[in-house]
């Protein structure tokens, strides 16, 4: 076992856990955060996306220690602690971009992160940006739509661009035991 | 509450968003998998790595040994009580239809098949002990191919049958008295075309894979799962667990995605009952992606002969449809009627004097295959409108003229086709005529034109498919005349609260559709109250105890159809007391705009809310009068649902790499008056995107010993925001004249639109080179082979 800080939508977690755990696993089993979920097993359909320190990653291709001291965000922690939803939680809502919704968690992290670097996407950037994350339902075209107006109200001051990244948790000295 | 004069708007028709996604964007959503009970253990499944094997040894005892394992058990050890899965659909008198225990205890009939399970604390703990399980296979011949399966001498995919053939149903048109022989109608034609289609096996990929908790502990079994159908299962598991049917409660959450893809009794969900009784503590399974493509049930994969007699200036005389079907090695639920859906619409929007139809069922060492998205129909378009456009080349005309030259004119519905099928209503002209404006169909064809006189490198093709499909599944006798064993009614109760908030059960059960939002508008504009004051209950057997569920394209028009029977069910109730509360005869009372009026007096109305206080109350009521306002109803059909539309493809394929770009998509749909637009424009997005992965992307392979070579999303590949196009999508709107709200299904209009269309316009694009076929999916080596080869089927 191996102990883990991590900060998770700005709560900090300290946890022992085995090398082999996925982040994804961990944030799930152990702490929690159920509103990130599992689509594959390969790293093809992006549904575990979170930000890592504020830059997506597909949680299921991270171990649990690699994100030691490191921020996570997930869907959970994206609204304003008020409750205010993210420009892109509402733009996939007002541009109906989500029917299952199982993606949906993983979509939006993803277009979040594609925002950042990326204020002002074409669609083809988007669809290109989107690549790693598969839809069943949508056929995408609404999460192209709802990408774009996410993108037109974050430029007009409709929310605060990329996610405040919480301040991080102190990496420690450790040995990985294995 | 006093109520003014003014009419609330309108809430159907209305492009309201959704209900569902304040929890589906913040990560508060209840997918099976985040279920967690006291006491809840883990199962993992050990599966078959082979096509085809006799278990000749197997020992789950060394599993017993490893850290935090409960039980585990193997096929043998539960051959006794796990009985075999469900086919609810025996086609023929004469199916085949071997057992299918879910999990095989002597043999096993393909790769994925569950053989043993470990129950475990923890999901990793179960994981790492399946390797304790030591099993012996004696390898069988396996056999996958179709026509092999059905020649004498064939090995065996079961070896306790004695044929490979499930079933061979027919419809003649001679016989069943709605046409002529088909013959008949090839030996006078000047003009026979003969062609076969292979649709190719694919993979429903719901993106949720499929889980299940079980609680068997208690006097009464829960079962929460990722399923379509909670009351089929509910039923389904009593009757063969033995289970008495009112201790069994079936719940399923939210769910991720179906598609036909749970619409199905799986052999996990036994196999965790099965669990949880031995374990005497519930347990979860949860699928990992590899298991849910190699092991949950695959759709299409059929072989299809078709020939079509025509005469020379385009009109049809017959068609003759030898369909060869795969069921896999086993019959699922509905699996053996899917082609048997797309039976009666071959003919599609045609008036075509004769048609025969004759599907083989066949078994093969692999997967089982059921309900996919469109289920018979897809298939039975594709075939039309490939070979209507093979008819228009043939005879020399546009493939829009041959279409319009056989096809039902608007003034002729109700009409009854030579399936026997009545189409209540239909425009198809309306909808071409839109779909060709949308797209710019005859500068198209110039450009077209333009670039074949050029040998440009980068050939355009134009694909047509002009559709129709039944849906609304379905009315029971007809259910029943077919052999199914179940009927096609829906339920919906309405609850009228105290406060005059509204409950609304339906027995339809959701996963993506939106019935939350759809129900609460219909609901707002039949009873008068507020969009945001109607909550929707579904999937859960104790508060939705009567339902058929979600497939289909049935749920608003079934569904929908109980939902504005009940809500005319609780006005009805609610006029006596109204009147008691007006002081007026119930005879003057009318109910309009949300308001119980005296006849002629506009001022001065009672709401529902009024008379829910007052029937809570009781305390005033006249004689006679039931202190509720509640009420159910269970509608069946008295006819399928026919949605139609024209979709149009126009491809860029390069003809030095084989790729195909989709330049311009148009979808023009009629789906009769709509509930919710956005919705509406939802479903065909995303049913287009699916048949657009049929024609391009997607495709289930197995290697020559039965290995699935498609086993994750690295191989098996549904396309991503960057393979698909935009679509312009557009309605014409022909009411559905017998249900209350004109509507009709959508749920899979678009996939089955779809692929012709886009292979329509991939060939059309080849035609110079002498191409008239490319199979599916169209990748890029197979349409460049198809160019080298000058790849035609003539």
């Amino acid at each position: 076992m191996t102990r883990i800080k991590l900060n998770v939508d700005g709560v900090r977690y300290d946890d022992d856990v085995e090398p082999r755990t996925l982040l994804v696993q961990h944030l799930r089993d152990r702490i929690g955060k159920v509103g990130t979920v599992v689509g594959c097993d390969t790293s093809n359909c992006g549904a575990c996306t979170v930000l890592l320190d504020g830059v997506s990653v597909k949680s299921c291709s991270v171990l649990a220690v690699q994100a030691d001291g490191k921020a996570v965000t997930t869907i959970e922690g994206l609204a304003e602690p008020g409750g205010a939803l993210h420009p892109v939680q509402r733009a996939f809502h007002e541009r109906h971009a989500l029917q299952c919704g199982y993606c949906t968690p993983g979509m939006i992290m993803a277009s979040v992160s594609l925002l950042a670097d990326n204020p002002d996407p074409t669609d083809a950037e988007i669809r290109e940006g989107l690549e790693g994350n598969l839809c069943r339902c949508t056929g995408y075209q609404n999460i192209v739509r709802a990408v774009h107006d996410a993108a037109a109200a974050m430029a007009d001051g409709g929310g605060a661009a990329p996610p405040q990244v919480p301040a991080q948790a102190a990496p420690e000295q450790r040995e990985v035991a294995v | 509450m006093t109520i003014t004069s003014q009419a609330p708007a309108a809430e159907v028709g209305a492009a309201r968003k959704r209900k569902e996604d304040a929890r589906l964007i913040t990560g508060q959503t209840m997918w099976t998998e985040n279920i967690v009970v006291p006491g809840m253990l883990h199962m993992a499944i050990l599966r078959s790595p082979l096509g085809h094997a006799r278990i000749s040894r197997i020992d789950t005892a060394p599993a017993l040994r490893e850290p935090n394992v409960v039980a585990a058990f193997s096929g043998r050890d539960v051959a006794d009580v796990q009985g075999s899965l469900p086919c609810a659909w025996p086609v023929t008198a004469e199916l085949v239809m071997p057992a299918h225990p879910p999990l095989a205890v002597d043999e096993v009939c393909h790769t994925g098949e569950a053989v043993a399970v470990v129950v475990a604390r923890d999901r990793a703990s179960a994981v790492d002990a399946l390797a304790a399980i030591e099993i012996d296979y004696e390898p069988l011949p396996v056999v996958l191919d179709l026509e092999a399966a059905l020649a004498d001498g064939a090995d065996l995919v079961h070896t306790d049958q004695t044929t490979n053939k499930a079933y061979t149903w027919i419809f003649d048109s001679a016989q069943a008295g709605t046409g002529g022989a088909v013959d008949e109608a090839a030996s006078g034609a000047e003009v026979v075309i003969r062609r076969r289609y292979r649709q190719q096996r694919l993979i429903p990929a719901f993106m949720e894979p499929r889980s299940v908790v079980v609680d068997a502990t208690g006097d009464q079994v829960t079962v929460w799962s990722a399923t379509q159908i909670p009351h089929v299962l509910r039923f389904l598991l009593a009757v063969g667990t033995g289970t008495p049917e009112h201790r069994v409660r079936v719940v399923a959450p939210d769910v991720g995605g179906g598609f036909g893809g749970k619409l199905q009794v799986t052999p996990e969900e036994m196999i965790t009952y099965l669990a949880s009784k031995r374990a005497g503590r519930p347990v979860k399974y949860t699928e990992t992606r590899s298991d849910s493509l190699l092991s949950a049930h695959h759709g299409r994969d059929m072989i299809q002969d078709i020939e079509l007699s025509a005469r020379r200036d385009g009109t049809v005389l017959g068609l003759n449809v030898r369909l060869t079907a795969n069921m896999g090695a086993y019959l699922g639920l509905v699996g053996p009627g899917v082609p048997i859906l797309g039976a009666f619409m071959y003919n599609a929007i045609y008036k075509f004097p004769a048609y025969r139809f004759e599907c083989t069922g066949v078994f093969t060492n692999t997967t089982f295959t059921d309900a996919y998205r469109g289920a018979g129909r897809p298939e039975a378009t594709y075939a039309i409108e490939r070979i209507m456009d093979e008819l228009a080349v043939e005879v020399g005309l546009d493939p829009l003229e041959v279409r319009r030259r056989n096809w039902i004119g608007h003034e002729e519905f109700p009409f009854t086709t030579v399936a026997g099928l009545t189409y209540d209503s239909g425009n198809y002209e309306a909808a071409t005529d839109r779909a060709k404006q949308l797209l710019g169909y005859d500068e198209l064809r110039r450009e077209q034109a333009a670039r074949r006189a050029s040998g440009d490198p980068v050939q355009l093709g134009i694909g047509v498919s002009t559709y129709t499909e039944m849906c609304g599944l379905a009315p029971s006798r007809v259910l029943g005349s077919l052999r199914y064993g179940a009927g096609g009614w829906e339920s919906a109760s309405i609850r009228v609260l105290p406060t005059g908030k509204i409950e609304v059960v339906t027995g339809s059960s959701p996963h993506g559709q939106g019935h939350e939002t759809a129900w609460s508008q219909i609901v707002a504009d039949q009873l008068g109250v507020a969009f945001e004051d109607v909550e929707v209950l579904h999937g859960d057997t104790r508060t939705a105890y009567k339902g058929m569920d979600t497939y289909g394209s049935r749920s608003l028009a079934v569904g929908g159809f109980a939902l504005v029977n009940a809500c005319k069910k609780v006005i009805d109730k609610a006029k006596p007391v109204a009147a008691h509360l007006l002081e007026c005869d119930v005879s003057d009372v009318e109910f309009a705009d949300g308001a119980f009026r005296v006849r002629g007096t506009p001022d001065g109305g009672r709401s529902l809310a009024d008379c829910a206080l007052a029937v809570f109350a009781a305390h005033d009521l006249p004689d006679g009068v039931e202190p509720t306002l509640d009420a159910d109803d269970v509608y069946d059909p008295v006819n399928f649902s026919f949605p139609h539309g024209t979709h149009l493809c126009a491809v860029e394929v390069d003809t030095e790499t084989g790729r195909v770009t989709i330049r311009a998509y148009v979808a023009v749909d009629d789906v009769g008056r709509v509930v919710n637009p956005m919705i509406v424009e939802g479903q065909v997005h995303g049913g287009v995107a699916q048949g657009v992965a049929q024609a391009l992307f997607e495709e289930a392979v197995y290697d020559a010993d039965g290995n699935l070579l498609t086993g994750t999303f690295v191989d098996y590949t549904p396309p991503s925001a960057a393979d698909l196009p935009d679509i312009v999508s557009d309605r014409t709107e022909t009411p559905a004249p017998d249900h209350p709200l004109g509507t009709k299904g959508v749920g899979e209009a678009g996939t089955i639109a779809s692929t012709p269309a886009v292979v329509n316009a991939v060939v059309d694009a080849l035609r110079p080179y002498g191409v008239d076929d490319v199979p599916m999916p169209c990748t890029p080596e197979r349409v460049w082979q198809a160019i080298r080869n000058g790849g035609g089927q003539s």
